[in-house]
Protein backbone atom coordinates (compact mmCIF):
# COMPACT_ATOMS: atom_id res chain seq x y z
CA UNK A 1 0.00 0.00 0.00
CA UNK A 2 1.41 3.47 -0.97
CA UNK A 3 1.96 5.75 1.56
CA UNK A 4 -0.62 8.30 0.66
CA UNK A 5 -3.45 5.90 0.10
CA UNK A 6 -6.15 6.53 2.05
CA UNK A 7 -7.11 4.35 4.88
CA UNK A 8 -10.45 2.70 6.05
CA UNK A 9 -10.81 5.58 8.68
CA UNK A 10 -9.93 8.82 6.42
CA UNK A 11 -12.07 7.39 3.83
CA UNK A 12 -15.24 7.27 6.49
CA UNK A 13 -13.91 10.51 7.69
CA UNK A 14 -14.68 12.05 4.29
CA UNK A 15 -18.31 10.29 3.90
CA UNK A 16 -19.15 11.97 6.93
CA UNK A 17 -17.64 15.32 5.80
CA UNK A 18 -19.56 15.27 2.47
CA UNK A 19 -22.96 14.32 4.35
CA UNK A 20 -22.61 17.15 6.63
CA UNK A 21 -21.62 19.48 3.75
CA UNK A 22 -25.03 18.78 1.99
CA UNK A 23 -26.78 18.88 4.61
CA UNK A 24 -26.19 22.27 5.77
CA UNK A 25 -26.18 22.73 2.38
CA UNK A 26 -29.86 22.22 2.07
CA UNK A 27 -30.52 23.98 5.32
CA UNK A 28 -29.93 26.91 3.40
CA UNK A 29 -31.45 26.02 0.16
CA UNK A 30 -34.18 25.69 2.57
CA UNK A 31 -34.11 29.18 4.42
CA UNK A 32 -33.84 30.94 0.87
CA UNK A 33 -36.70 29.50 -1.31
CA UNK A 34 -39.72 30.60 0.44
CA UNK A 35 -37.98 33.75 0.59
CA UNK A 36 -37.64 34.00 -3.32
CA UNK A 37 -41.39 32.33 -3.63
CA UNK A 38 -42.73 34.82 -1.82
CA UNK A 39 -41.23 38.03 -3.83
CA UNK A 40 -41.52 35.99 -7.27
CA UNK A 41 -45.45 35.56 -6.14
CA UNK A 42 -46.09 39.10 -5.32
CA UNK A 43 -43.91 40.27 -8.74
CA UNK A 44 -45.56 38.38 -10.69
CA UNK A 45 -49.15 38.82 -9.13
CA UNK A 46 -48.84 42.22 -8.06
CA UNK A 47 -46.88 43.99 -10.85
CA UNK A 48 -49.89 44.24 -13.30
CA UNK A 49 -51.27 46.38 -10.67
CA UNK A 50 -48.39 49.19 -10.71
CA UNK A 51 -49.02 52.11 -12.57
CA UNK A 52 -48.98 55.92 -11.42
CA UNK A 53 -52.65 55.87 -11.00
CA UNK A 54 -52.61 52.89 -8.92
CA UNK A 55 -49.81 54.59 -6.63
CA UNK A 56 -51.40 58.45 -6.77
CA UNK A 57 -54.71 58.11 -6.19
CA UNK A 58 -57.15 57.23 -2.95
CA UNK A 59 -59.08 53.93 -2.77
CA UNK A 60 -62.40 54.00 -4.68
CA UNK A 61 -65.63 52.08 -4.90
CA UNK A 62 -65.67 50.15 -1.44
CA UNK A 63 -62.22 49.80 -2.11
CA UNK A 64 -62.37 47.66 -5.30
CA UNK A 65 -60.75 50.62 -7.24
CA UNK A 66 -58.57 53.56 -7.14
CA UNK A 67 -55.18 53.47 -5.77
CA UNK A 68 -53.07 53.66 -2.77
CA UNK A 69 -51.80 57.11 -2.11
CA UNK A 70 -53.04 57.86 1.40
CA UNK A 71 -51.78 54.53 2.87
CA UNK A 72 -48.40 55.18 1.39
CA UNK A 73 -48.29 58.70 2.90
CA UNK A 74 -49.91 57.59 6.30
CA UNK A 75 -46.66 54.82 6.65
CA UNK A 76 -44.81 58.13 5.68
CA UNK A 77 -46.15 59.96 8.51
CA UNK A 78 -46.12 57.31 11.32
CA UNK A 79 -42.61 56.10 10.24
CA UNK A 80 -41.30 59.62 10.32
CA UNK A 81 -42.79 60.52 13.47
CA UNK A 82 -41.77 57.61 15.31
CA UNK A 83 -38.21 57.81 14.36
CA UNK A 84 -38.28 61.30 15.38
CA UNK A 85 -38.90 60.16 18.81
CA UNK A 86 -37.41 56.67 19.08
CA UNK A 87 -34.09 57.42 17.59
CA UNK A 88 -33.02 60.69 19.52
CA UNK A 89 -34.07 59.20 22.98
CA UNK A 90 -32.42 55.61 22.11
CA UNK A 91 -29.38 56.69 20.99
CA UNK A 92 -29.00 59.16 23.81
CA UNK A 93 -30.27 56.45 26.34
CA UNK A 94 -27.34 53.84 25.06
CA UNK A 95 -24.59 56.49 24.80
CA UNK A 96 -25.83 57.11 28.53
CA UNK A 97 -25.33 53.59 29.67
CA UNK A 98 -22.80 52.46 27.37
CA UNK A 99 -20.60 55.32 28.38
CA UNK A 100 -21.42 56.87 31.17
CA UNK A 101 -23.43 54.29 33.71
CA UNK A 102 -21.05 52.41 36.11
CA UNK A 103 -21.36 48.79 35.60
CA UNK A 104 -23.77 48.37 38.79
CA UNK A 105 -26.68 46.55 39.24
CA UNK A 106 -28.70 49.04 38.70
CA UNK A 107 -26.96 49.25 35.27
CA UNK A 108 -27.66 45.35 34.80
CA UNK A 109 -31.44 45.33 35.13
CA UNK A 110 -31.71 47.59 32.99
CA UNK A 111 -30.02 45.87 30.41
CA UNK A 112 -31.95 43.00 31.51
CA UNK A 113 -35.13 45.55 30.73
CA UNK A 114 -34.31 46.27 27.77
CA UNK A 115 -32.97 43.22 26.32
CA UNK A 116 -36.51 41.61 27.17
CA UNK A 117 -38.60 44.82 26.10
CA UNK A 118 -37.22 44.28 22.55
CA UNK A 119 -38.80 40.31 22.80
CA UNK A 120 -42.16 41.98 23.64
CA UNK A 121 -44.93 40.83 21.01
CA UNK A 122 -46.03 44.09 19.27
CA UNK A 123 -49.93 43.33 20.25
CA UNK A 124 -48.40 44.27 23.92
CA UNK A 125 -46.94 47.27 22.73
CA UNK A 126 -50.10 48.55 21.10
CA UNK A 127 -52.50 47.92 23.54
CA UNK A 128 -50.07 49.97 26.08
CA UNK A 129 -50.59 52.17 23.27
CA UNK A 130 -54.83 52.49 23.62
CA UNK A 131 -54.21 52.68 27.66
CA UNK A 132 -51.07 55.26 27.79
CA UNK A 133 -51.75 57.70 24.88
CA UNK A 134 -55.13 57.38 23.48
CA UNK A 135 -57.45 56.92 26.44
CA UNK A 136 -54.79 58.17 29.84
CA UNK A 137 -53.00 61.50 27.51
CA UNK A 138 -56.08 61.93 25.75
CA UNK A 139 -54.26 62.19 22.08
CA UNK A 140 -57.06 59.81 20.87
CA UNK A 141 -56.54 57.61 17.98
CA UNK A 142 -53.95 59.94 16.00
CA UNK A 143 -51.15 59.66 13.67
CA UNK A 144 -49.51 60.93 17.08
CA UNK A 145 -50.50 57.96 19.33
CA UNK A 146 -50.08 55.24 16.82
CA UNK A 147 -46.32 56.89 15.97
CA UNK A 148 -45.58 56.87 20.18
CA UNK A 149 -46.73 53.05 20.36
CA UNK A 150 -44.15 52.33 17.61
CA UNK A 151 -41.72 53.91 18.82
CA UNK A 152 -42.14 52.71 22.14
CA UNK A 153 -41.83 48.93 20.28
CA UNK A 154 -38.86 50.04 18.80
CA UNK A 155 -37.16 52.10 21.41
CA UNK A 156 -35.29 48.71 23.11
CA UNK A 157 -34.25 46.90 19.81
CA UNK A 158 -32.57 50.78 18.88
CA UNK A 159 -31.27 51.05 22.34
CA UNK A 160 -29.93 48.00 22.07
CA UNK A 161 -28.21 47.56 18.73
CA UNK A 162 -26.78 51.22 19.23
CA UNK A 163 -25.58 49.97 22.33
CA UNK A 164 -23.60 46.79 20.96
CA UNK A 165 -22.28 49.63 18.02
CA UNK A 166 -20.19 51.61 20.77
CA UNK A 167 -19.36 48.92 22.82
CA UNK A 168 -17.38 47.48 19.10
CA UNK A 169 -15.44 50.59 19.56
CA UNK A 170 -12.20 49.52 21.47
CA UNK A 171 -11.46 50.46 24.62
CA UNK A 172 -8.14 51.79 24.10
CA UNK A 173 -9.26 54.34 21.62
CA UNK A 174 -10.91 55.80 24.84
CA UNK A 175 -8.01 55.32 26.93
CA UNK A 176 -6.11 57.19 24.84
CA UNK A 177 -8.43 60.07 25.12
CA UNK A 178 -9.01 59.87 28.55
CA UNK A 179 -5.14 59.90 28.91
CA UNK A 180 -4.43 63.44 27.51
CA UNK A 181 -7.35 64.59 29.87
CA UNK A 182 -10.31 64.68 27.46
CA UNK A 183 -13.86 64.60 29.17
CA UNK A 184 -15.87 62.08 28.80
CA UNK A 185 -18.17 64.05 26.28
CA UNK A 186 -15.34 64.98 24.32
CA UNK A 187 -14.25 61.33 24.01
CA UNK A 188 -17.91 60.11 23.15
CA UNK A 189 -18.09 63.16 20.27
CA UNK A 190 -14.68 62.96 18.62
CA UNK A 191 -14.11 59.56 18.42
CA UNK A 192 -16.89 56.68 20.05
CA UNK A 193 -19.34 58.51 17.63
CA UNK A 194 -18.06 58.95 14.47
CA UNK A 195 -16.18 55.43 15.15
CA UNK A 196 -19.98 53.79 15.94
CA UNK A 197 -22.31 55.71 13.78
CA UNK A 198 -22.29 53.12 10.59
CA UNK A 199 -23.47 50.57 13.34
CA UNK A 200 -26.17 52.95 15.04
CA UNK A 201 -27.12 53.92 11.87
CA UNK A 202 -27.64 50.59 10.81
CA UNK A 203 -29.87 49.69 14.00
CA UNK A 204 -31.97 52.94 13.04
CA UNK A 205 -32.72 51.96 9.85
CA UNK A 206 -33.75 48.27 10.27
CA UNK A 207 -36.51 49.49 12.89
CA UNK A 208 -38.02 52.21 10.11
CA UNK A 209 -38.66 49.01 8.36
CA UNK A 210 -40.11 46.93 11.38
CA UNK A 211 -42.06 50.19 12.13
CA UNK A 212 -43.33 50.20 8.40
CA UNK A 213 -44.63 46.77 8.18
CA UNK A 214 -46.30 46.33 11.87
CA UNK A 215 -50.28 46.43 12.37
CA UNK A 216 -50.69 45.45 15.43
CA UNK A 217 -49.26 48.80 17.12
CA UNK A 218 -50.97 50.91 14.68
CA UNK A 219 -55.14 49.06 14.53
CA UNK A 220 -56.57 50.27 17.88
CA UNK A 221 -54.16 53.53 17.84
CA UNK A 222 -54.53 56.12 14.49
CA UNK A 223 -54.65 53.91 11.55
CA UNK A 224 -57.79 54.40 9.70
CA UNK A 225 -59.57 51.66 7.75
CA UNK A 226 -60.75 54.00 5.34
CA UNK A 227 -59.86 57.32 4.47
CA UNK A 228 -59.86 59.41 0.93
CA UNK A 229 -57.92 62.30 2.12
CA UNK A 230 -54.63 62.78 3.53
CA UNK A 231 -53.92 63.40 7.15
CA UNK A 232 -52.88 67.68 8.13
CA UNK A 233 -50.82 67.15 10.70
CA UNK A 234 -50.03 64.69 13.94
CA UNK A 235 -53.63 65.07 15.51
CA UNK A 236 -55.50 63.07 12.23
CA UNK A 237 -56.04 59.34 11.81
CA UNK A 238 -53.98 58.41 8.49
CA UNK A 239 -54.34 54.91 6.16
CA UNK A 240 -51.21 52.71 6.17
CA UNK A 241 -49.96 50.56 4.03
CA UNK A 242 -49.59 47.28 6.62
CA UNK A 243 -53.07 48.40 7.87
CA UNK A 244 -54.73 48.51 3.86
CA UNK A 245 -53.05 45.21 3.80
CA UNK A 246 -55.05 43.58 5.98
CA UNK A 247 -58.34 45.29 5.08
CA UNK A 248 -57.49 44.63 1.50
CA UNK A 249 -57.40 40.97 2.43
CA UNK A 250 -59.43 40.33 4.99
CA UNK A 251 -62.43 42.72 5.32
CA UNK A 252 -63.38 43.80 2.08
CA UNK A 253 -65.44 41.85 -0.81
CA UNK A 254 -64.51 41.39 -4.48
CA UNK A 255 -61.38 42.66 -3.84
CA UNK A 256 -59.04 42.08 -7.42
CA UNK A 257 -56.67 40.24 -6.28
CA UNK A 258 -53.81 42.21 -7.86
CA UNK A 259 -54.45 44.85 -5.77
CA UNK A 260 -53.81 42.99 -3.12
CA UNK A 261 -50.69 41.66 -4.45
CA UNK A 262 -49.84 45.36 -5.57
CA UNK A 263 -50.74 46.59 -1.95
CA UNK A 264 -47.82 43.78 -0.31
CA UNK A 265 -45.51 44.46 -3.52
CA UNK A 266 -45.35 48.32 -2.53
CA UNK A 267 -44.64 47.33 0.88
CA UNK A 268 -41.94 45.11 0.45
CA UNK A 269 -40.39 47.44 -1.88
CA UNK A 270 -40.21 50.17 0.53
CA UNK A 271 -39.12 47.80 3.26
CA UNK A 272 -36.34 46.56 0.59
CA UNK A 273 -35.29 49.88 -0.29
CA UNK A 274 -35.12 50.91 3.37
CA UNK A 275 -32.56 48.20 4.03
CA UNK A 276 -30.57 48.69 1.11
CA UNK A 277 -29.92 51.98 1.93
CA UNK A 278 -28.66 50.87 5.61
CA UNK A 279 -26.64 48.50 3.72
CA UNK A 280 -25.10 51.33 1.46
CA UNK A 281 -24.55 53.74 4.29
CA UNK A 282 -22.99 51.24 6.32
CA UNK A 283 -20.37 49.73 3.87
CA UNK A 284 -20.05 53.78 3.01
CA UNK A 285 -18.92 54.38 6.50
CA UNK A 286 -16.85 51.15 6.97
CA UNK A 287 -14.72 51.77 4.24
CA UNK A 288 -14.05 55.34 5.61
CA UNK A 289 -13.23 53.91 9.18
CA UNK A 290 -10.90 50.82 9.46
CA UNK A 291 -8.18 50.87 12.42
CA UNK B 1 13.11 70.53 48.09
CA UNK B 2 10.00 69.79 45.89
CA UNK B 3 11.80 70.28 42.93
CA UNK B 4 13.22 67.28 42.92
CA UNK B 5 10.02 65.11 44.05
CA UNK B 6 8.88 63.64 41.19
CA UNK B 7 5.80 61.30 42.28
CA UNK B 8 5.76 60.12 46.25
CA UNK B 9 3.46 57.47 47.36
CA UNK B 10 2.77 56.58 50.72
CA UNK B 11 0.76 53.71 52.59
CA UNK B 12 -1.05 52.92 49.24
CA UNK B 13 -3.36 50.49 48.51
CA UNK B 14 -5.43 49.49 45.77
CA UNK B 15 -8.35 47.17 45.84
CA UNK B 16 -10.41 45.76 42.22
CA UNK B 17 -13.57 45.08 44.06
CA UNK B 18 -12.28 42.47 46.81
CA UNK B 19 -9.04 41.69 45.09
CA UNK B 20 -5.91 43.96 46.92
CA UNK B 21 -4.03 44.87 43.83
CA UNK B 22 -1.71 47.21 45.91
CA UNK B 23 -0.18 46.88 49.19
CA UNK B 24 1.26 49.73 51.79
CA UNK B 25 3.02 51.08 49.10
CA UNK B 26 5.78 53.71 49.85
CA UNK B 27 7.76 55.23 47.07
CA UNK B 28 9.56 58.52 46.04
CA UNK B 29 10.46 58.83 42.62
CA UNK B 30 12.84 61.60 41.60
CA UNK B 31 12.09 64.30 38.98
CA UNK B 32 14.22 63.83 35.84
CA UNK B 33 14.90 60.66 35.95
CA UNK B 34 14.25 57.27 34.24
CA UNK B 35 12.76 55.04 36.75
CA UNK B 36 12.01 51.02 35.80
CA UNK B 37 9.45 49.15 37.40
CA UNK B 38 10.24 45.81 37.39
CA UNK B 39 8.57 42.53 38.66
CA UNK B 40 6.82 39.33 37.73
CA UNK B 41 3.50 39.23 35.77
CA UNK B 42 0.45 40.07 38.25
CA UNK B 43 2.53 42.07 40.60
CA UNK B 44 0.66 45.23 39.82
CA UNK B 45 3.41 47.40 38.37
CA UNK B 46 0.34 48.46 35.78
CA UNK B 47 -2.00 49.25 38.47
CA UNK B 48 0.67 51.49 40.38
CA UNK B 49 1.23 53.44 37.16
CA UNK B 50 -2.08 53.67 36.63
CA UNK B 51 -2.74 55.07 39.97
CA UNK B 52 -0.38 58.43 38.96
CA UNK B 53 -2.78 59.95 36.60
CA UNK B 54 -5.73 58.34 38.37
CA UNK B 55 -6.80 56.43 35.28
CA UNK B 56 -8.18 53.31 37.27
CA UNK B 57 -10.62 55.33 38.53
CA UNK B 58 -13.02 54.81 35.25
CA UNK B 59 -12.63 50.75 36.11
CA UNK B 60 -16.14 49.77 38.65
CA UNK B 61 -14.92 48.43 41.84
CA UNK B 62 -11.55 50.32 42.22
CA UNK B 63 -10.83 51.67 45.68
CA UNK B 64 -7.76 53.39 46.52
CA UNK B 65 -6.11 54.28 49.92
CA UNK B 66 -3.09 56.44 51.03
CA UNK B 67 -1.43 59.39 49.40
CA UNK B 68 -0.14 60.18 45.81
CA UNK B 69 1.83 63.41 45.75
CA UNK B 70 3.08 64.90 42.36
CA UNK B 71 5.47 67.47 42.22
CA UNK B 72 4.66 68.07 45.95
CA UNK B 73 0.36 68.20 45.42
CA UNK B 74 -1.76 65.55 46.54
CA UNK B 75 -3.56 64.32 43.36
CA UNK B 76 -6.23 62.80 45.43
CA UNK B 77 -7.29 66.09 46.47
CA UNK B 78 -11.23 67.05 46.03
CA UNK B 79 -9.78 70.32 44.25
CA UNK B 80 -8.03 68.49 41.82
CA UNK B 81 -8.45 69.06 38.34
CA UNK B 82 -8.92 65.36 36.50
CA UNK B 83 -8.27 66.99 33.04
CA UNK B 84 -5.15 69.22 34.18
CA UNK B 85 -3.86 66.18 35.72
CA UNK B 86 -3.75 64.28 33.27
CA UNK B 87 -2.17 67.20 30.87
CA UNK B 88 0.52 67.12 33.17
CA UNK B 89 1.05 63.46 33.33
CA UNK B 90 0.92 61.31 30.12
CA UNK B 91 0.92 58.17 29.52
CA UNK B 92 2.01 55.49 27.05
CA UNK B 93 0.71 52.14 26.72
CA UNK B 94 1.57 48.64 26.13
CA UNK B 95 -0.14 48.39 22.68
CA UNK B 96 -0.05 51.65 20.61
CA UNK B 97 -3.35 53.11 20.78
CA UNK B 98 -2.94 56.06 18.41
CA UNK B 99 -6.76 57.20 17.63
CA UNK B 100 -8.12 56.03 13.98
CA UNK B 101 -7.21 59.62 12.90
CA UNK B 102 -4.81 61.13 11.05
CA UNK B 103 -1.52 61.84 11.87
CA UNK B 104 -1.45 65.28 12.36
CA UNK B 105 -4.95 64.77 14.35
CA UNK B 106 -3.31 62.69 16.67
CA UNK B 107 -0.95 65.54 17.73
CA UNK B 108 -3.11 67.78 17.69
CA UNK B 109 -6.11 65.63 19.83
CA UNK B 110 -4.37 66.47 23.28
CA UNK B 111 -3.94 70.37 22.25
CA UNK B 112 -7.33 70.77 21.28
CA UNK B 113 -9.28 69.44 24.08
CA UNK B 114 -7.68 71.82 26.26
CA UNK B 115 -8.25 74.26 24.56
CA UNK B 116 -12.47 73.89 24.28
CA UNK B 117 -12.35 77.38 22.34
CA UNK B 118 -11.33 75.40 19.30
CA UNK B 119 -8.44 78.10 18.81
CA UNK B 120 -6.01 76.72 17.60
CA UNK B 121 -4.53 78.08 14.37
CA UNK B 122 -3.25 76.10 11.71
CA UNK B 123 0.24 77.63 11.57
CA UNK B 124 0.21 77.19 15.52
CA UNK B 125 -0.79 73.56 14.56
CA UNK B 126 1.90 72.73 12.26
CA UNK B 127 4.65 74.01 14.25
CA UNK B 128 3.34 71.63 17.07
CA UNK B 129 2.79 68.71 14.89
CA UNK B 130 6.66 69.41 13.76
CA UNK B 131 7.97 70.24 17.32
CA UNK B 132 6.18 67.10 18.67
CA UNK B 133 7.53 64.49 15.38
CA UNK B 134 10.90 66.07 15.52
CA UNK B 135 11.35 65.67 19.16
CA UNK B 136 10.51 61.74 19.04
CA UNK B 137 12.31 61.28 15.79
CA UNK B 138 10.16 60.35 13.37
CA UNK B 139 9.04 63.95 11.69
CA UNK B 140 11.50 63.15 8.24
CA UNK B 141 9.72 59.67 7.97
CA UNK B 142 6.34 61.12 8.29
CA UNK B 143 6.14 64.64 6.89
CA UNK B 144 4.84 63.73 3.81
CA UNK B 145 2.31 61.35 5.54
CA UNK B 146 0.72 63.98 8.13
CA UNK B 147 -2.52 63.07 6.67
CA UNK B 148 -2.41 59.30 6.22
CA UNK B 149 -4.19 57.68 9.14
CA UNK B 150 -2.50 57.03 12.19
CA UNK B 151 -3.44 53.16 11.98
CA UNK B 152 -1.78 52.84 9.10
CA UNK B 153 1.59 52.91 10.39
CA UNK B 154 4.43 50.74 11.53
CA UNK B 155 4.17 49.54 15.38
CA UNK B 156 7.31 51.41 15.86
CA UNK B 157 6.18 54.65 14.06
CA UNK B 158 2.61 54.28 15.98
CA UNK B 159 4.11 53.75 19.17
CA UNK B 160 6.31 56.81 18.95
CA UNK B 161 3.35 59.09 17.76
CA UNK B 162 1.43 58.07 21.23
CA UNK B 163 4.71 59.55 22.70
CA UNK B 164 4.72 62.60 20.66
CA UNK B 165 1.11 63.19 20.91
CA UNK B 166 2.12 63.95 24.83
CA UNK B 167 4.08 66.51 23.93
CA UNK B 168 2.56 69.43 23.19
CA UNK B 169 1.00 69.99 26.21
CA UNK B 170 4.12 69.98 28.48
CA UNK B 171 3.56 67.61 30.83
CA UNK B 172 6.28 67.20 32.98
CA UNK B 173 5.97 63.30 33.83
CA UNK B 174 5.59 60.65 31.33
CA UNK B 175 4.10 56.85 32.73
CA UNK B 176 5.61 54.33 29.74
CA UNK B 177 3.71 50.43 30.63
CA UNK B 178 5.88 48.18 28.49
CA UNK B 179 6.25 50.77 25.63
CA UNK B 180 8.32 48.05 23.67
CA UNK B 181 6.71 45.08 24.35
CA UNK B 182 4.64 44.75 20.84
CA UNK B 183 7.81 45.85 18.69
CA UNK B 184 10.56 44.04 17.47
CA UNK B 185 13.67 44.39 18.43
CA UNK B 186 15.47 47.07 16.48
CA UNK B 187 12.37 49.04 16.77
CA UNK B 188 12.84 48.48 20.85
CA UNK B 189 16.30 49.92 20.94
CA UNK B 190 15.13 52.51 18.80
CA UNK B 191 12.47 53.52 21.24
CA UNK B 192 15.25 53.21 23.97
CA UNK B 193 17.39 55.75 22.27
CA UNK B 194 14.27 57.83 22.93
CA UNK B 195 13.87 57.37 25.84
CA UNK B 196 17.23 58.06 27.00
CA UNK B 197 16.81 61.47 24.99
CA UNK B 198 13.48 62.37 26.63
CA UNK B 199 15.91 61.79 30.22
CA UNK B 200 16.22 65.18 31.88
CA UNK B 201 13.13 67.11 30.74
CA UNK B 202 10.48 64.66 32.22
CA UNK B 203 10.25 62.58 34.88
CA UNK B 204 9.66 59.09 33.24
CA UNK B 205 8.83 55.68 34.53
CA UNK B 206 8.52 53.05 32.86
CA UNK B 207 7.23 49.14 33.45
CA UNK B 208 9.02 46.46 31.66
CA UNK B 209 9.53 42.67 31.86
CA UNK B 210 12.93 42.80 30.11
CA UNK B 211 15.64 42.99 33.16
CA UNK B 212 18.30 43.89 30.44
CA UNK B 213 16.08 46.76 29.08
CA UNK B 214 15.33 47.99 32.79
CA UNK B 215 19.45 48.04 32.92
CA UNK B 216 19.59 49.80 29.73
CA UNK B 217 17.44 52.86 30.24
CA UNK B 218 17.05 53.36 33.90
CA UNK B 219 18.56 55.44 36.12
CA UNK B 220 16.57 53.87 39.62
CA UNK B 221 14.92 50.63 39.43
CA UNK B 222 11.87 49.92 41.93
CA UNK B 223 11.23 45.97 42.15
CA UNK B 224 7.48 44.57 42.82
CA UNK B 225 6.15 41.57 43.89
CA UNK B 226 1.94 40.77 45.08
CA UNK B 227 1.80 44.68 45.03
CA UNK B 228 4.32 45.12 47.68
CA UNK B 229 7.61 47.54 46.80
CA UNK B 230 9.97 45.13 47.56
CA UNK B 231 13.61 47.28 46.73
CA UNK B 232 14.11 51.18 45.38
CA UNK B 233 17.76 52.03 44.77
CA UNK B 234 20.01 52.74 41.64
CA UNK B 235 20.01 50.42 39.15
CA UNK B 236 23.40 49.41 38.73
CA UNK B 237 22.90 48.40 42.80
CA UNK B 238 19.76 46.72 41.88
CA UNK B 239 21.42 44.21 39.76
CA UNK B 240 24.81 44.01 40.93
CA UNK B 241 24.28 44.19 44.83
CA UNK B 242 20.29 43.39 45.19
CA UNK B 243 19.68 43.45 48.72
CA UNK B 244 16.54 41.54 49.19
CA UNK B 245 16.92 38.00 48.71
CA UNK B 246 13.59 38.16 46.63
CA UNK B 247 15.06 40.76 44.50
CA UNK B 248 18.31 38.70 43.86
CA UNK B 249 16.19 35.41 42.76
CA UNK B 250 14.06 38.07 40.52
CA UNK B 251 16.94 39.42 38.83
CA UNK B 252 18.90 35.88 38.02
CA UNK B 253 15.68 34.55 36.65
CA UNK B 254 14.30 31.67 39.46
CA UNK B 255 10.93 32.56 38.56
CA UNK B 256 9.36 35.48 37.06
N1 LIG C 1 -9.60 45.45 36.14
C1 LIG C 1 -9.19 44.52 37.03
N2 LIG C 1 -10.08 43.87 37.79
C2 LIG C 1 -9.68 42.93 38.67
N3 LIG C 1 -8.41 42.56 38.88
C3 LIG C 1 -7.45 43.18 38.16
C4 LIG C 1 -7.79 44.19 37.18
N4 LIG C 1 -6.65 44.63 36.62
C5 LIG C 1 -5.64 43.93 37.19
N5 LIG C 1 -6.12 43.07 38.12
C6 LIG C 1 -5.32 42.17 38.97
O1 LIG C 1 -4.43 42.94 39.71
C7 LIG C 1 -3.15 42.33 39.74
C8 LIG C 1 -2.11 43.29 39.22
O2 LIG C 1 -2.34 43.50 37.85
P1 LIG C 1 -1.40 44.42 36.97
O3 LIG C 1 -1.24 45.72 37.66
O4 LIG C 1 -1.98 44.44 35.58
O5 LIG C 1 -0.04 43.61 36.97
P2 LIG C 1 1.25 43.77 36.06
O6 LIG C 1 1.10 44.99 35.23
O7 LIG C 1 2.37 43.84 37.04
O8 LIG C 1 1.36 42.53 35.24
C9 LIG C 1 -3.25 41.06 38.92
O9 LIG C 1 -3.37 39.97 39.81
C10 LIG C 1 -4.48 41.24 38.11
O10 LIG C 1 -5.13 40.01 37.94
MG1 LIG D 1 1.03 45.17 33.08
Amino acid sequence: MAVFDSSDGARRRHFTQSIARSVFAGMTILLILPVVAIIGLLVVRGAPALSAEFLFSAPMRGMTAGGIWPAIVGTMWLVGVSLAVAAPIGVLAAVYLNEYARDGWITRIVHLAIVNLAGVPSIVHALFGVGAFVLFLSLGTSILSASLTLAIMTLPVIIASTKEALAAVPMPFREACWNVGATRWQTIRHVVLPNSVAGILTGVILQVSRAAGETAPILFTGAAFFLPHLPQSVNDQCMALSMHLFTLSTQVPNVPPQMTYGTALVLLGLVLTVNATSIVIRSRLRRKRRW
Amino acid sequence: MTATKGITASRLNLWYTKFRALTGVDLEIRHGLVTGLIGPSGCGKTTLLRCFNRINERIAGVRTEGKVEILGEDIYAPSVDLVELRRRVGMVFQRPNPLPLSVRDNVLFALRTHRSGGSLSRSEGDLAVEASLREVGVWEALRDRLDRRATELSLEQQQKLCIARLLPLQPEILLMDEPCSALDPSATQRVEELIRKLRGRYTIVIVTHNMAQARRVSDECIFMLLGEVIEHRRTEDVFLAPQDERTANYIEGRFG
